[in-house]
This record gives structure tokens, C-alpha cells and sequence, in this order.
């Protein structure tokens, strides 16, 4: 927990908080160790996991649930993610990416990842926002999202 | 320890006949730790009158601990006594900044044009330190400090000493964004620092009408701070911060809001007054 004290998060990550629970737009919030903290709603819809089923999810369990891949279908590891950029070379990071939603539909996304900084020698943890996007460019996308529910792709 | 207040105005010195009681300088509150050590915390216009009384019996260290650097809490620097003796000690602690230092911030309002002398050539020996990310001791007190929700560069304090402890919470929109009967505790700004203290001393600046003119001008209102006490648990509440437009019926009100909305008995929530004095 990236903390003030054991009974409170540092008030950096409480702005952080406030300001994605506002905006319409997909927000991915974890701590200086990659463990989620929290995500908002218009992430919840992308991800098809409710915040309250993921907090606490470790970097290496969300690095791989949503069996994040690029365009050609190759695995990204957590190190090439945006969010695992930022949080373990503290520095910004972006790029497009393939998930697939903990509900089984996948996506084509645009992520921007930076570390949150209190000071310049303390990290907190990262912010990650992220779009999907309909102009995937190698397949009949149907809006950007194709369903690929249970059992369809073994 | 003991708290005496000194300053309980917010924004801007109020003196006249409409906050005779309650009192009209600015912020600034002196703290005597059990081994008499001299804390003071914040210098608004009250630090004046409280440097006049150190002075009558110097003492070898001050320990001045800044808030925030807002004019009604730095305003009484140049007036406050200690500062003019060579003979003293005076180590300001403050929120730090990634844009520059503590002393270079001060400065900026103590210095020409706005003030005659230059901080770095006052008589005092004068230290300046950012409040540390950990607790630290001032003599028997141990004093933990984190940033809170305010517009710029803001922190409170919590001093404890003997098992004891007493927050101070001023310049505090804890209810920013967030519903404060809601929220996961972690999620509350403050509430580290509040949490079971026997005495917290929190901005109280405005009416919940007044409040819904004011969001996010970092103030909260009467609602708020009363969510706030229950959810840390506070012993008692020391109404704090009074806005420049409030005289003492005005308060006296606001004070029942309080105790309506906090439900508690009427002994454990006090207006600050000018000269009150509270044993920790």
C-alpha cells in the first residue's frame, strides 16, 4: 500500500483516484509495486471485471489475465506494457495493444502509462489511461471489439 | 501537552466588535510539550502577541511549524519576536516543494517590497527544514506530518507526546470529490493524522449553504468537518480556521450545526477563541 501511514493512502494517489473516478474515459490505478488500487468505471466496461473483483490484483496476475498481445497476436510481456514501464523503469510509456476482457472480448487499445511522483525520489505508483479503438487495422473489427466468448478459442 | 491559541481567524485579520470573543487574528497556535518545549504552529497575525510573551522569558529554541505558506499563515513572521533575538534558535518546518526551497518560498513575502528586511538577515539563528516524509522528535514530542487537501503545497500536523496526541487540520477540503460517510477510511485525506486524536484542531470555514459557493477553494464545510470527526474518531474538536464574515453569533451557530450534525455531547466540540487554552 502506498501509504502515508499503514491507515491511509498518500493523498497523491487520493487525487488520482477522485480525478479518474470523474472521467469517462479508462482509468488503471496501482501502486508503486504494480498491485491495482483502483480502476474506474469506464475501465470496468474494457476490462469486464468490476474494480471491486480486481483490487489488489498484482502486476503479474493483471499483466497476464487480460492476455495482452500486439496487432500480429504476439504476447506482451508486463515489462513492454505501458503500466509495467511505468512502474519499473519510472518513466512514461505508450503504445497500442490487443486484451481480451476477463468476460471474453477483445479489444484493440491505445494506452498511456506515467509513474506518479510525490517527489522526485518518491514513487508512488502509475496511472494508466487507455481507449479502445476501431481502427484495428488486420481485421473486420465490427466497432473495434469482437466477442470471443468461452470455448471459442479453446 | 498544551495548546493556547493565539490566531483562529481564517483568510484575514478580523479585529473589531463583531469577533470580540471568538477573536480576529489569523492563524497560529502554541504548543507546550511536557518538557516545555516551545512548538508553535502556523504565524498569522496571532504569532505577534505570542512573541511577545516568549520574549519576556526567551526561550533557546522555537520550533515553527508552517502549514502552508498562504498569507494568513505566514503574515505574522515579521512581528513575531523571536525572530529579532540573536538569542534564539528558530527552526521553521514546512511542506516541501519541487519548486524550490522552504526558505526561498518565505521570501518571496518576506522580503522587499513587501517587507523591509530580508528573512536571510534577521538576528535569529533560523533553520529551515522540510517537514521529513517520517515522524520526527522535537524533545519529548513526536511530530508526523502529511500532506492534506488544499490548494498548493499543504500539510497537518500530528504531535504526540505521553500517549497523547493532537491533530491540526487546518486549510482542510476533505470532502473534495469524496463522500466522506462512504469512502473507505484509507481513501480520506487527514485521516492518518486524525484518527483517535484526543484533540483535533480542524478548518471549519464554512456553512454547508455557504460551502456549495465554495467548492474547492479547499475549505470545508460544517457537514464535512462533522464527517470527518466521526470517521477518525476524534475525542474532541476544536472549530477552527473561522471565516473573515463570521462574527460570534454567527459562530455560536455554526457550532450547533456541529453538534447536531456530529451528534456528540456538547463539551467535546469548542470554537477556538482567542487566549483558550486546552489541556491535551
Amino acid at each position: 500500500m502506498s501509504t502515508t501511514s499503514a491507515a491511509q493512502h498518500h493523498l497523491v494517489l487520493i487525487l488520482a483516484r477522485d480525478f479518474a473516478s470523474r472521467l469517462a474515459t479508462a482509468v488503471f490505478l496501482v501502486d508503486e509495486r504494480g498491485s491495482v488500487i483502483y480502476y474506474n468505471e469506464a475501465a470496468e466496461r474494457v476490462l469486464g471485471r468490476k474494480y471491486i473483483e480486481g483490487a489488489g490484483m498484482d502486476a503479474d496476475e493483471w499483466g497476464t489475465l487480460f492476455a495482452p498481445s500486439d496487432d500480429d497476436g504476439n504476447p506482451i510481456e508486463l515489462s513492454e506494457l505501458p503500466l509495467g514501464v511505468a512502474i519499473l523503469e519510472r518513466r512514461p510509456d505508450h503504445r497500442m495493444l490487443r486484451i481480451r476482457s476477463a468476460d471474453g472480448i477483445r479489444h484493440r487499445i491505445e494506452a498511456t502509462a506515467f509513474p506518479l511522483f510525490a517527489h522526485e525520489d518518491e514513487c508512488l505508483g502509475a496511472i494508466a489511461i487507455f481507449w479502445k479503438r476501431d481502427d484495428d487495422p488486420s481485421k473486420d473489427t465490427r466497432g473495434g471489439s469482437e466477442t470471443d466468448a468461452p470455448g471459442r478459442d479453446g | 501537552m498544551q495548546a493556547r491559541i493565539w490566531g483562529c481567524r481564517g483568510s484575514i485579520a478580523t479585529p473589531g466588535p463583531e469577533t470580540i470573543r471568538y477573536g480576529g487574528n489569523t492563524s497560529c497556535v502554541e504548543i507546550r510539550g511536557d518538557a516545555d518545549e516551545v512548538i508553535v504552529l502556523d504565524a498569522g497575525t496571532g504569532a505577534r502577541p505570542l512573541g511577545n510573551e516568549l520574549m519576556s522569558d526567551p526561550p533557546a529554541r522555537v520550533d515553527l511549524l508552517l502549514t502552508h505558506l498562504h498569507v494568513d499563515h505566514l503574515e505574522g513572521l515579521g512581528m513575531f519576536g523571536p525572530i529579532w533575538s540573536p538569542g534564539t534558535e528558530l527552526h521553521i518546518w514546512g511542506p516541501p516543494s519541487p519548486v524550490a526551497s522552504l526558505d526561498e518560498r518565505i521570501a518571496t513575502y518576506f522580503s522587499p517590497p513587501l517587507f523591509p528586511v530580508h528573512l536571510a538577515e534577521v538576528p535569529a539563528r533560523v533553520r529551515f527544514h522540510d517537514a521529513p516524509r517520517e515522524p520526527w522528535t522535537i524533545g519529548s514530542v513526536t511530530v508526523t506530518a502529511h500532506p492534506i487537501l488544499h490548494p498548493g503545497a499543504t500539510v497537518g500536523y500530528r504531535l504526540e507526546s505521553a500517549g497523547r496526541a493532537i491533530a491540526y487540520v487546518t486549510d482542510h477540503e476533505p470532502a473534495l470529490g469524496t463522500d466522506l460517510d462512504a469512502v473507505d477510511a484509507s481513501w480520506i485525506s487527514g485521516y492518518a493524522l486524525a484518527r483517535r486524536a484526543d484533540v483535533l484542531i480542524h478548518d471549519c470555514q464554512y456553512t454547508d449553504d455557504e460551502y456549495a459557493a465554495h467548492v474547492g477553494w479547499g475549505h470545508p464545510s460544517v457537514t464535512h468537518v462533522a464527517a470527518f470527526a466521526r470517521r477518525v474518531e476524534a475525542d474532541r474538536l476544536v472549530m477552527f480556521h473561522h471565516h473573515p464574515g463570521h462574527g460570534d453569533e454567527a459562530l455560536d451557530a455554526m457550532r450547533d450545526d456541529m453538534l447536531s450534525a456530529w451528534q456528540v455531547e456538547s463539551e467535546r466540540c469548542i470554537l477556538a477563541a482567542e487566549g483558550a487554552r486546552i489541556d491535551v
